[in-house]
């Protein structure tokens, strides 16, 4: 689909992937590192699907990390003893990542964030089946997202109760398979 | 004032916008505007601080300062002390 090149700090390639998959959205560039990769990877996840369809509370969002927002958190802290930033200290919660994408989809379903040591594919795979059985969700975007200084990786699935052409059914091992040919990438 | 608007593109990371293409006295909040929210509002006041060593005694007089670039050069010209 597209390939970057391997020496571009995650700075640079966040912008490469904007200029390729978006633009026309000011926001971004307000964005701290993990919305801005969360954000374009939703961006990539959701351009030929039929979400748009849906109620603005029938989508939402079930995302995990490891290291929540601490690459912000220390890039806030690094501005306290000056001038604190506003616009960093808005970054400082794992979950808004969640919140730009849905700003920028019209999402108003419900939306969890979770950090763990690794991807979870047990609870990524529970959980957001079980809000779509169980709450109005009739889609739910689940994933990771990962970013600590120049390390970061992504991941997002769209599990949907409705079945697609090309959709596979959601299983832990199905849902394993396709992260490690993520990470095979 | 052509200083002013490069600096506010700098703090409010508008990578998007052009110094040139911002109005003297465009509206720096509203959606006809530049569509600054209210994180962007903190920013300009940091801005203030760390550019001009002004701290806005009254927060009253945001919405005045800030209405656009012309209203924050005459209240910068009127209260910009020399930087420790």
């Amino acid at each position: 689909m597209w390939e970057a090149d391997s020496a571009l700090d995650l700075s640079d390639f966040l912008r490469a992937g904007y200029d390729r998959f978006s633009g026309q959205y000011p926001k971004f560039h307000k964005m701290d590192a993990l919305s801005k990769l969360g954000w374009l990877a939703a961006e990539v996840l959701l351009k030929d699907t039929a979400i748009a369809s849906l109620a603005p509370e029938q989508t939402g969002m079930v995302l995990s990390n490891r290291s929540s927002s601490l690459d912000t958190d220390l890039r806030y802290y690094a501005t306290v003893k000056d001038f604190a930033s506003p616009a960093l200290f808005v970054y400082t919660l794992p979950n808004i990542v969640m919140g730009e994408i849905s700003i920028r989809h019209g999402f108003k379903g419900e939306n969890t964030f979770f950090v763990s040591p690794a991807f979870d594919t047990a609870l990524m795979c529970s959980y957001p089946a079980q809000l779509l059985a169980e709450t109005p969700l009739q889609a739910c975007i689940c994933g990771w997202v990962e970013v600590m200084e120049q390390q970061y990786e992504v991941a997002l699935f769209l599990v949907e109760n409705t079945q697609r052409n090309n959709s596979i059914l959601l299983t832990e091992a199905a849902l394993t398979a396709l992260y490690q040919q993520n990470n095979s990438l | 004032m052509a200083d002013l608007k490069a600096q506010i593109i700098e703090q409010l990371n508008l990578q998007e916008v052009a110094p040139e293409s911002i109005g003297d006295d465009q509206p720096l909040f509203t959606k006809e505007g530049l569509g600054l929210d209210s994180i962007d509002a903190l920013e300009l006041i940091v801005l203030l601080q760390q550019h001009y060593n002004i701290r806005i005694a009254n927060p009253e007089e945001g919405p005045k300062i800030f209405h656009s670039v012309r209203t924050m050069a005459v209240y910068i010209t009127e209260n910009q002390t020399v930087k420790a």
